[in-house]
């Protein structure tokens, strides 16, 4: 039994919409998996809910015209491994979201609720984020569109108003085509483990291959929030490809990440794993794109 | 303190329950049911104790809310057995196998099994490990559950190939 | 022999795979009332007033209870036979809630409410006002001479100091030629991670107070429970379903005796008291950290000439096991090697941390970590074979230990070492990846131990069993030692019938212990029940046969002494025919007009007698140096416990040992806030356990030897597996990066730390 006080169940997006206009103190429940935890802890204790779990509306991943992909928030982890457009277009997402928890978690967990918790150890934040992906935030009042990369404000908060909801997910075409990347997830056992580091690189190679034509790199747990590695970008966007230039990437990290010393792992651990795994997911993500680091 | 009648299928049957809608599904399985077989470990989704299938995919019955089971076909451990108690193979594989000590991550063990066993192609123990990685047991190494859910998963490709007259 | 190493099934499992099983909370009425215990917030202090008010507004709270409210009796609960020489006893300093805290988590208050949200939303509401003090986490800190008293009956902190000393320490490392090496070698806290939670409800019935409980102990439980709230034994009644695993924490006395007293504080209405994981992680008991120093004098010619040990223990903020663990340690230390002169020191520490009790293998998984490591230290700076050293002065058959008189009457020990060497090709490998360079290097390590069986001569090991015969030649089999997974219940089936000679399917063993019905046994710990309670068992099945034969000779008109029973069949010894069956004896004995007789036999095995069990854990790694992870490549441990009395089961209890033993050594700690003394990975996520996809493949392998004092020549094997891996980790991660760890687990953070004073990483 849960210590939860009312609970609303809309049946459309529309009635959930409006039920968070009515009441935007109240906690949107998707899968619950972090929710109901916390619930189970103690904390949260008499709060109202409005359970959207069962809106089919807001789960599937689709192309639109264009060749945006759109993921809706409700997809469940294993739902995104899955899913034949992300296995042909992004396989990167679904092999990210395929090392959270276990298999039971996997299927209650939404890509949705990851993100929305705002926290900065999010298995999906780090490649969503280094695939510039666009969020549709709804409200009964309209439709927002925000670049992912401005979404996560501090530890656990989100720029969501009270009244809006998550709908959309989107990765634009150019963000994915002739791309390839590498998720890494570093943590203290290979499953129902929140990641030490988590770390994910997109490349685009030259036509010749022997070039990064673009290269982006995002982190969790290395900071706050998941952020982008940008000076490590810079470094690498146009360079020829070489041992010496992972060299440079995986040391440039250090100037963009911040993480923090707790009981969990050290702040001087924590820096020699953003460099290590950052050569780490870059190589893969170059070799995936058919690139040579030696020769 | 809300209530709602909850239509949904357990083991084969349609039943309603009106239950508490803070009530997991835990709760309803084993308060309304009398389904034992599903276990407290740890009531966070960690330990995997209380797996049951829901319309075919395992989940942690504990953190399920009771009221998204509405239309939902439920399948625990009691579900298993046949009519008359003949048990079934991934069952009787754990007790060949020597797969159950205390007994109690057993069921959840077992149902975790089932889409691993009904699969097409063989998995390696590896492929299986990650498969049961969502269930915890302090009492086996796991090896012995391990060697259950491989060799029934090869009895079942085996079946269908015969059957199909290969 | 026929039944004894056959592969018979697990005479639970199908009830188990089914899902009928039935644990303590399945048998709970659904009407029951739960309680909630409040637990401190501070790690050191004394609780000197509640303001209850808000908390009994919350609809449903029946009852509040504080450390105020309770019997003002100190008890023990430590899973030990009682002692009646007042010396021995166990340390009885706790009451059923605590006004002077001790530990984050110490019990101080109890609500009873109709449901668990309620009595939840209560205990949350309790306002506690404390006098608090710096809470003393370690055992240096406890030690100092200005430490704060934990407990006023050992002002000094120091629960027990215990030394002793074979031969002359001093004067043996006099001799010329002497190698020394020392270190110091430290060991986590660590929790049993049982799947069931410790959990119980108890009720009045009959003018008892029965309680329902997940416990390996029942008949200890109950006297325990009648010693805190103050009355008779027979006053209390424990009930033993089946339960979820225990390895040691449910050996002592965790929710019982605060469930009992809660229920006669309601009428005798039905009261539940199930902790949460969290609960189980903070609040019950943990498994001592212990932190030793070694000193060995080696000769040329390989033999020690000198040990010595120094050996502190974390007891945490209650006695419970207290210097009992510690003390098998060091003297583990001693019986590993029993060469030379040996001193030994000891000391359990009362600290605040939570308290600190029995688990699998007791004391000797800390000991062997320090020693095997050790001795691989030694083979480092002697450049002697490490096979070879282990086995040039490990225990050998004939063995008496001076101090314990425990006597070494079987040994496969040097069986073992072979086996493992030849499965892992560890002496070959050892050799050649000395020198790897490269960020992914590989190792080899091994370790043995030995064991004990039992707890003879240290205090009492007594079993009683009890057999019925039911009208159609079957059997009811009644013991007090409990099934917790280990298989016991299909082995005392298994010994029942060879000695009765029924067939396994004719025995039925009774697997709830009820202490109103069920004979005396101390229950499952010290790997002692196949040895001690399998006696009780071979000796009531054995008299059990001799009525079944007495009455059975006056149908048959032949001598008892003649026949004998093979197979459910009355047969003439020496003609093995059949002459009439259990079955038609079973019938005529209970409804004979001239002779009824109700066949039953009820025996005692006051045990005075101990063996060594052995074994070892050959593993093979591969490190990552940069990512600080470690792969298992292969790993076996090869047991010699006597006869194998079944196999499958035998090796079922390996593999979970050798899991414990990975977790020990890789991933498994408890860290604490240095401020509050807070346990902070008090759940399965913090908690590192390994899950499948952690864990490798598992091979097990036995070296049957015959122990004469067995009953089946059978020796201790449930809790040993643990015992050897965590060295045989540590020794493989210095063969493959020459780096010398001395405390575990070995975790990626501290092998980064590790692996940098190395110069390994920059």
């Amino acid at each position: 039994m849960y210590d939860f006080n009312t609970l609303y169940e809309p049946t459309t997006v529309e009635e959930a919409l409006k039920l968070k206009k009515q009441h935007p103190e109240a906690l949107i429940l998707a899968g619950g998996s972090d929710i109901l935890i916390k619930l189970r802890e103690g904390k949260l204790a008499g709060s109202d809910l409005i359970s959207i779990y069962r809106l089919d509306d807001l789960r599937g991943v689709s192309l639109e015209k264009d060749g945006t992909i759109v993921i809706r928030p409700l997809t469940s982890f294993s739902g995104i491994t899955i899913h034949p457009v992300v296995k042909q277009y992004i396989p990167v997402l679904g092999e990210a979201v395929d090392q959270i928890g276990g298999p039971q978690i996997r299927n209650i967990g939404t890509i949705g609720g990851n993100i929305c918790n705002g926290v900065t150890s999010a298995d999906s934040a780090t490649t969503l984020k280094a695939y510039d992906a666009i969020l549709e935030l709804s409200s009964e009042d309209g439709v927002r569109l925000l670049p992912y990369n401005d979404f996560n404000l501090g530890p656990g908060r989100v720029d969501m108003g009270p009244e809006e909801i998550l709908t959309a997910i989107r990765i634009p075409k150019e963000s994915y085509e002739r791309t390839y990347g590498h998720y890494i997830k570093y943590a203290k056992r290979k499953a129902m483990d929140i990641a030490t580091l988590g770390c994910s690189v997109n490349v685009r190679l030259s036509e010749d291959k022997k070039r990064i034509e673009r290269l982006r790199i995002a982190f969790g747990v290395a900071a706050p929030t998941p952020i982008r590695a940008v000076s490590a970008e810079q470094e690498a966007n146009g360079q020829p490809i070489g041992e010496d230039l992972l060299e440079r990437i995986a040391e440039k990290t250090l100037a963009d990440v911040m993480p923090r010393s707790s009981w969990r792992a050290s702040k001087e651990f924590r820096l020699h794993l953003v460099k290590e795994l950052a050569r780490r997911a870059a190589t893969a993500a170059i070799e995936k794109a058919g690139g040579k680091i030696h020769g | 303190m809300a209530n709602k009648l909850i239509t949904c299928t357990v083991n084969g049957k349609r039943r309603e329950y009106f239950i508490d809608v803070r009530s997991s599904l835990s709760d309803m399985l084993r308060g309304n049911e009398g389904l034992t077989s599903i276990k407290h470990g740890c009531d966070v989704g960690e330990c995997g104790a209380c797996t049951v299938l829901i319309d075919g995919l395992p989940f942690n019955s504990c953190i399920y809310l009771a009221i998204w089971a509405e239309g939902k076909d439920i399948l625990t451990l009691e579900g298993l057995s046949d009519v008359k108690g003949a048990v079934s193979d991934i069952q009787q594989a754990f007790i060949d196998e020597g797969a159950v000590q205390c007994g109690f991550c057993t069921p959840g063990f077992i149902m975790s099994s089932i889409p691993i066993i009904t699969q097409e192609k063989p998995s390696s123990r590896e492929e299986i490990r990650k498969l049961v990685a969502g269930n915890l047991c302090r009492c086996t190494g796991y090896e012995k559950i391990i060697d259950a859910i491989q060799k029934t998963q090869a009895k079942r490709i085996r079946e269908r190939k015969t059957s199909n007259g290969e | 022999m026929e039944i004894i190493g056959a592969p018979l099934k697990r005479v639970d499992a199908r009830d188990k795979v089914v899902g009928t099983a039935k644990y303590t909370e399945d048998l709970l009425h659904a009407r029951a009332l739960r309680a909630k215990v409040v637990h401190s917030t501070i790690a050191n202090g004394l609780v000197t007033s509640f303001d209850l008010s808000e908390a009994w507004k919350v609809p449903g709270v029946i009852d509040i209870v504080t450390c105020f409210d309770v019997p003002d009796i100190q008890f023990p609960t430590a899973g030990h036979p009682w002692s009646t020489d007042k010396k021995h006893q166990d340390i009885a300093d706790r009451k059923l809630l605590n006004t002077r805290v001790r530990c984050y988590g110490d019990d101080i208050a109890a609500v009873i409410a109709e449901t668990q949200l309620a009595a939840n939303e209560a205990a949350r509401r309790i306002k506690v006002t404390y006098e608090e003090y710096e809470p003393i986490l370690s055992v240096e800190d406890a030690m100092k001479p200005d430490a704060r008293s934990i407990h006023d009956e050992r002002p000094d902190n120091v629960v027990v100091h215990s030394s002793y000393e074979i031969g002359s320490f001093d004067e043996a490392i006099k001799e010329s030629n002497l190698t020394k090496v020392e270190g110091t070698y430290e060991t986590p806290i660590v929790s049993h991670c049982h799947i069931e939670t410790a959990n119980s409800f108890a009720y009045m019935e009959a003018g008892k107070i029965v309680v329902v409980s997940s416990t390996q102990i029942p008949h200890i439980v109950r006297r325990v429970c009648s010693q805190a709230l103050g009355v008779g034994f027979g006053d209390i009644r424990i009930i033993k379903p089946y339960i979820g695993g225990g390895f040691g924490n449910k050996q002592d006395a965790l929710t019982e005796p605060l469930n009992a007293y809660l229920t006669t504080r309601v009428g005798g209405r039905p009261v539940q008291l199930s902790y949460t994981r969290e609960e189980t992680f903070a609040c019950t008991r943990t498994r001592h950290a212990m932190k030793f120093h070694i000193v060995s004098y080696i000769r040329k010619d390989g033999s020690f000439a000198a040990r010595s040990i120094e050996a502190y223990s974390n007891q945490g903020a209650y006695a419970s096991h207290a210097h009992a663990l510690v003390a098998n340690a060091v003297n583990g230390f001693r019986m590993m090697y029993p060469v030379g002169a040996i001193k030994g020191d000891a000391y359990t520490v009362y600290t605040n941390l939570p308290t600190a009790g029995a688990m699998r293998a007791y004391g000797i998984p800390q000991i062997a970590f320090a020693l095997e490591s050790h001795v691989d230290d030694i083979v480092a700076k002697t450049k002697l074979d490490p096979l070879v050293f282990r086995k040039q002065n490990m225990m050998k058959l004939g063995y008496v230990d001076p101090i314990t008189t425990i006597t070494c009457h079987s040994t496969g020990l040097e069986e073992c070492i072979d086996r493992g060497d030849a499965y892992l090709d560890y002496s070959a490998k050892r050799v050649a990846y000395e020198k790897q360079t490269g960020p992914t290097r590989k190792g080899v390590g091994m370790a043995i131990f030995c064991y004990k069986t039992g707890v003879y001569p240290i205090s009492l090991e007594t079993s009683a069993c009890r057999m019925l015969l039911n009208q159609d030649g079957s059997a009811q089999l009644q013991v007090g030692a409990t099934e917790i997974g280990q298989g016991a219940d299909t082995v005392f089936t298994m010994m029942a019938a060879e000695a009765a000679g029924f067939t396994a399917d004719k025995i039925h063993i009774i697997s709830q212990q009820d202490t109103d019905v069920t004979p005396y046994d101390t229950g499952a710990y010290a790997s002692r029940q196949t040895y001690v309670s399998g006696l009780a068992v071979k000796k009531t099945a054995e008299a059990f046969k001799k009525k079944i034969l007495d009455y059975a000779a006056t149908m048959v008109h032949k001598e008892a002494w003649d026949l004998d029973i093979e197979e459910n069949q009355i047969v003439h010894k020496n003609q093995h025919e059949p002459l009439i069956s259990v079955a038609e004896v079973a019938l005529e004995s209970c409804y004979s007009l001239t002779n009824s007789l109700h066949i039953a036999a009820e025996e005692t095995h006051h045990c005075s007698d101990n063996t060594y069990s052995f074994g070892v854990c050959f593993v093979e790694i591969e490190v990552d140096i940069p990512m600080c992870q470690v792969k298992i490549l292969d790993i076996v441990n090869v047991h010699d416990s006597g006869k194998i009395i079944n196999r499958q089961t035998a090796e079922g209890q390996v593999h979970g040992g050798m899991s414990m033993g990975l977790g020990y050594g890789l991933t498994e700690y408890h860290l604490f806030d240095p401020k509050t003394g807070r346990m902070l990975n008090d759940n399965l996520l913090d908690y590192k356990l390994m899950t499948a996809i952690d864990t490798p493949d598992l091979h097990a392998e036995f070296v049957e030897t015959h122990d004469p004092t067995g009953p089946f020549g059978n020796k201790s094997l449930g809790e040993p597996p643990v015992i050897p891996v965590a060295p045989a980790l540590r020794n493989a991660m210095l063969n493959a990066t020459g780096v010398a760890i001395d405390s575990i687990p070995l975790h990626p953070e501290k092998l980064f730390y590790a692996f940098g004073e190395a110069g390994l990483i920059k």
